[in-house]
């Protein structure tokens, strides 16, 4: 995606501080263009719930500023709440209405006229699969129809910029993947921007066009995933001795080839210092030393290696050395506001 | 007021009698647990009526005035704690990025409660007059008796949503249901007041504004058509609804930070 077209979404300085605590969101500056998918992937308590709050006008801007389709969210946030659709962390749904009745709320509150509720109801119910679900209660939903229903919802005014935060948080795979597959529908047939959060790697991977990775409030990198993951370059290949007890001379022969990295409890691994065309060689070496295989892979470098790289932590679990989740943060200020 | 806010008011109601109709722990209490009180009272405190003064023979007709309040008390419980639910839950913030304006949400959640009110009125009157209760003021008196009664019921509703926007928590807005039934308690709910001999007791039911609700409705049970009573009933109901509406407002300003 090019940046050279009016921007869906701008942020300079974009900053959130909370009474007792550090700044939740320190000096973001974003730009997504229309019609991308934009991955913002960081662990628990990154700031990336707060940064959805502050760009759907939910939360005040401690600093910066923002537009979301051309307008200010601090002093026009009724237009920017027009031109976007949301679905936020946790189903925000009713367990006491049926999917039909949720749809009928929500086309009532974004002002459809009432003949038109009932198609534009039944038309997102079943573009998510929810047509023969719709008229059981959404407590007996599982949570993958909940997601599809919060899809639904946020779409029945057809904004042109659509918020997700963490939509797949909790789902099987199954229903990750239907809702992976809409929301690329979404962006690719009916031209939808999508900022979507997310602390799943694959996720940002498979779906997003761009990708910013957040960290303590801040942005640590940015751009395609196929970019960022070329900027850390080297694949990492890692291999299990037959034998238990040659995993020590193993990681001899490997030292040769790379510095060591992360790998399973029986294997050993290190990042090519020669990239792909080493692999080779390094079974070449490990054959003349003698050692047997049970496994060797070559792993290309993920969005974890670029996240390692510029924080120096593994994404995955990076969260749980923080203090909770950005809602607990969000909810908290919001009561005290 | 425009088309849209009818229509946005129309379907928060909508929705909140739906939901309450399919909790019925919610309805059942509401309905069941006033009778209850109802049936004990007047089996056993009907010798009361011999005391000199006491304005009726009847303990039903004197006791029916109290199921109409304690169905207003659960007004709060209910409104209050679908509210709660809407922030715990984050449909508030679903709603705040709609068009929906906040009057509309409030009037509308009151609205749900007002519905459940009078279907609580009916019922109470119909079990009162089934258990030998007597109507002072006829039939109109009976229309009267409702109108006051939902006025009550508008007026604790929006506590019970003034609790729920400050606190965000439906415990809290649970919390806050024994600690108005003892308002009822310190009321003249069981004797008129200057019939109450002790003397703590009878200052307190005379600055208790729940006495005046109650003898407002007992007046048209009891007595008649009491123009002092019925003013104080309702203009102390009307000044509960009005102070409970403006609290909930500046409360749903604070809670809704939507810029």
């Amino acid at each position: 995606m090019t940046n050279d077209r009016a921007a869906s979404i701008e942020a300079e300085g974009l900053v959130r501080e909370f009474k007792k605590g550090p700044r939740a969101v320190d000096g973001i500056d974003l730009r997504v263009a229309p019609g991308e998918i934009y991955g913002f992937l960081g662990p628990n308590g990154a700031g990336k719930s707060t940064t959805v709050l502050m760009l759907t006008t939910l939360l005040p801007l401690t600093g910066g500023s923002a537009r979301v389709a051309g307008y200010d969210v601090v002093h026009e946030g009724p237009q920017v709440r027009r031109s976007i659709g949301a679905a936020l962390q946790e189903s925000a749904l009713d367990p006491f209405l049926t999917g039909r009745e949720h749809m009928r709320l929500q086309t009532a509150m974004h002002g459809l006229a009432a003949a038109e509720r009932r198609a534009r109801g039944d038309e997102l119910l079943e573009r998510v699969g929810l047509l023969d679900a719709a008229d059981r209660k959404v407590g007996g939903y599982s949570g993958g129809m909940r997601r599809r229903l919060d899809l639904a919802l946020a779409l029945v005014h057809r904004p042109p910029i659509l918020f997700l935060d963490e939509p797949t948080t909790g789902l099987d795979v199954q229903s990750r993947s239907a809702l992976w597959e809409e929301v690329s529908k979404l962006a690719s047939e009916d031209g939808v921007t999508v900022f979507l959060t997310t602390q799943y790697l694959e996720e940002a991977d498979v779906l997003a066009d761009r990708v910013g990775i957040i960290d303590h409030g801040r942005i640590v990198a940015e751009g395609t995933p196929a970019a960022l993951k070329a900027e850390i370059g080297r694949p990492t290949v890692e291999a299990v001795p037959r034998d238990p007890a040659d995993r020590e001379r193993m990681a001899r022969v490997l030292e040769r080839f790379g510095e060591s990295a992360a790998a399973s409890p029986k294997g050993v691994a290190v990042r090519l210092r020669g990239g792909d065309a080493e692999l080779a060689d390094v079974v070449r070496a490990l054959d003349a030393e003698d050692l047997a295989l049970e496994h060797l892979q070559l792993h290309a470098p993920s969005l974890d290696d670029v996240f390692l790289t510029k924080t120096g932590r593994s994404l995955e679990g990076a969260g749980e050395d923080e203090e909770g989740g950005d809602a607990e943060t969000d909810e908290a200020e919001t009561v005290a506001a | 007021m425009s088309s849209v806010l009818f229509t946005q008011i129309g379907h928060v109601a909508r929705r909140s009698v739906v939901r309450t109709l399919r909790q019925p722990a919610q309805i059942v209490p509401s309905l069941v647990f006033p009778m209850m009180l109802l049936a004990i009272n007047a089996s056993g405190l009907q010798r009361v009526t011999k005391i000199p003064g006491f304005p009726t023979n009847s303990f039903v007709t004197f006791a029916l005035a109290i199921p109409f309040m304690q169905g207003a008390l659960f007004s709060v419980m209910n409104a209050g704690t679908d509210l709660a639910r809407d922030i715990e839950t984050g449909f508030l913030n679903r709603l705040a990025l709609t068009p929906l304006r906040g009057a509309a949400l409030l009037i509308g959640l009151l609205a749900g409660a007002l519905v459940l009110g009078v279907v609580q009125a009916i019922c109470f009157l119909l079990v009162g007059l089934a258990a030998g209760a007597s109507f002072a003021a006829g039939m109109p008196g009976v229309l009267v008796l409702v109108a006051l009664s939902m006025l009550i019921t508008l007026g604790f509703g929006a506590i019970g949503l003034v609790a729920a926007l400050r606190t965000g928590s439906g415990e809290a807005v649970q919390g806050l249901f024994p600690l108005l039934f003892v308002f009822l308690f310190l009321s003249s709910m069981n004797l008129p007041r200057n019939l109450i001999q002790t003397d703590w007791f009878r200052h307190v039911a005379t600055y208790n504004p729940v006495s005046y609700l109650i003898e407002g409705i007992r007046s048209l049970l009891v007595t008649g058509w009491d123009g002092e009573a019925l003013a104080l009933g309702f203009g102390i109901a009307a000044a509960i609804a009005v102070l409970g509406m403006v609290a909930a407002s500046a409360a749903l300003k604070t809670r809704l930070v939507r810029t």
